[in-house]
């Protein structure tokens, strides 16, 4: 029988607000001492009342807007009560039935083009603190530092088909929501955490299966491999003639593989109602028009333009946008270089190279766009060879040296004078004869070989284009 | 229908224990009091607007400023126990 996999994600993203959802502790306080950002109303203290931080609204609009969402003009919250230790007031505050936003998409890329992949909600709520369990007290320790982080919540329609296509969704999603700057979105430190729905059916069913979920995660492909585990065990239970079970599943990263979660967490029944310390919130078109301008060129708007105002091809303009930081380089470069695709070359590649090596970001280098297409130019001109050209950059990024002080200070300059390179060249020729003896009975690719020679001899400077003339001429005057 | 069940599953998601001898008078309380609510429900109630908030007020926010927390001596000192800076809590296992 012929399976359908349905999965459906949702994402948590951590806002980089200076302060808590509902209080001024300082948020994003990532490596503090245990319950040093905490305050009544985070601890949930008897008198105690939430007051709403105005940058999270607006922060979720903007989420709300970049993914294509309708946003609620009235906002309200509600209590989702639940008691578990890591949650100091027994509810949480979140969205139930008015959302901040709902109806919105994200495309994907699928072999045929794009597939559009529905986005049920996103809705504001707070972030509960973080319990260790330690056996040897046989106690669980509770931090309150996280609670009240402002999240916004991300529900996805199960629309995806594939754990690749899951894949492909959260990278889109992060591509988008680290364009609007209102997280960091690192899964590793938990800014984006992702919990993943997921049923088989018969190929052709309409109803779903029974779907369980997935969380634990902590990188993409943890999730990737996470959902074809699962898949691959919800198959072989179906297929054995099994009924598949509605439950939470853990994700273990060292062993590959999932286990029930066992908690005294009791079932699901949050029993929602309004909130009543919190006051409802109007929204305008105005209000949601001053975020609408504010938003950024989008990530797949800003891919569409490169390829048409730039010529580029899919990929190098695909990469060129995956960082924002890359593209508003690439721009500022194009003003001062006219040949797009030679700038997109040098970004994509050996800048791509120095920043993997170092591992940091483009932002945290410091790079002028003069500097840049300078360097591009000696390269065009033939001043310096590429690959001395790499070398500058390398330099260049050490060093707040200018590429001409560089040149000049290391004596890079390519060596393009006639008669030192005729030198080499005789030189070479004559110390290789059987190269040359193989190069008159036809074999021409001994020729790269007595280039190579003749660059080694002069330190990688001899202008290639030239040195491969000269050799070249050698034989034909023979 | 609220029944002796329905009273002790709220009751354990409230973490309240309910005496046995109790739950049959609380089901009966609490099936009266949603009769009477029900009442409500045979109002035309089509030109009033819901309320969402018994104030009416809207749009009360503050503004991304930090301000002073708690040290963490005060904070412990709300704690039943606590252990080098964290709150102790009876064990929870995921
Ligand atoms: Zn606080």
């Amino acid at each position: 029988m012929e399976f359908e996999t349905v999965i459906g994600l949702e994402v948590h993203l951590q806002l980089n607000t200076e302060t808590k959802i509902f209080c001024g502790c300082r948020n994003h306080q990532f490596g503090s001492e245990p319950n040093t950002h905490v305050c009544p109303v985070c601890l949930g203290l008897p008198g105690s009342l939430p007051v709403l931080n105005r940058k999270v609204l607006l922060s979720g609009i903007k989420v709300g807007l970049a993914l294509g969402c309708e946003i609620n003009t009235f906002v309200k919250f509600d209590r989702k009560n639940y008691y578990y230790p890591d949650l100091p007031k027994g509810y949480q505050i979140s969205q139930f039935d008015f959302p901040i936003a709902k109806k919105g998409f994200l495309n994907i890329k699928v072999d045929d083009g794009e597939k559009r992949i529905g986005i049920t909600r996103a809705h504001l709520e707070e972030d509960a603190g973080k319990l260790i369990h330690d056996d040897e007290l046989n106690a669980s320790l509770v931090d309150y530092n996280r609670t009240g982080t402002p999240l916004v919540e991300i529900v996805s329609e199960p629309d995806m088909r594939s754990a690749q296509e899951a894949y492909d969704y959260l990278t889109a999603l992060k591509l988008t929501l680290t364009y609007l700057g209102v997280s960091d979105c690192d899964m590793e430190k938990g800014s984006l955490r992702c919990d993943a729905n997921v049923s088989i059916r018969p190929a052709g069913q309409a109803a779903l299966g029974t779907k369980t979920e997935l969380k634990n995660m902590n990188s993409f492909s943890a999730v990737k491999r996470a959902i074809e585990y699962e898949v691959d065990r919800q198959t072989r239970i179906v297929i054995s003639g099994g009924k598949v079970v509605q439950e939470t599943l853990l994700w273990d990263e060292a062993k590959g593989t999932t286990h029930t979660m066992r908690s005294k967490e009791e079932a699901h029944d949050y029993r929602y109602f309004p909130e009543p310390d919190l006051v409802p919130f109007t929204l305008t078109d105005s209000d949601i028009n001053a975020v609408f301008k504010e938003l950024p060129e989008l990530p797949y708007v800003k891919l569409f333009r490169f390829k048409k105002q730039y010529g580029l091809n899919d990929y190098d303009a695909f990469i060129l946008i995956s960082d924002r930081s890359i593209a508003d380089f690439f721009e500022k470069c194009a003003v001062l270089y006219s040949d797009a695709k030679k700038i997109a070359n040098w970004l994509n590649g050996p800048l791509m190279k120095e920043l993997n090596g170092r591992k940091k970001s483009f932002s945290q280098l410091s790079l002028s766009s003069e500097e840049m297409t300078g360097l591009i130019r000696k390269v065009e001109e033939g001043v310096v060879s590429n690959l001395v050209g790499k070398d500058i950059l390398t330099t260049l990024l050490d060093t707040a040296k200018s590429v001409n002080a560089i040149i000049e200070e290391q004596g890079l300059a390519q060596v393009s004078d006639d008669a030192a390179l005729i030198r080499v060249v005789d030189e070479v020729m004559a110390a290789n004869p059987k190269a040359i003896a193989e190069i008159k009975s036809g074999k021409t690719s001994a020729m790269g070989f007595l280039v190579g020679q003749a660059m080694k001899k002069m330190n990688g400077k001899a202008n290639p284009k030239k040195l491969g003339e000269i050799l070249k001429g050698r034989f034909e005057n023979v | 229908m609220i029944n002796k069940e329905t009273v002790n599953y709220v009751g354990a998601l409230a973490r309240l224990h309910i005496d046995p001898q109790n739950a049959d008078r609380f089901a009966k309380n609490l099936e009266d009091i949603l009769h009477y609510v029900e009442k409500l429900n045979t109002l035309d109630v089509s030109s009033v607007k819901p309320t969402s908030h018994v104030l009416d007020v809207e749009n009360v926010f503050r503004e991304d400023t930090v301000i002073p927390s708690l040290s963490q001596d005060k904070a412990m000192g709300f704690a039943v126990e606590h252990h080098k800076g964290f709150y102790k809590v009876a064990k929870v296992i995921e």
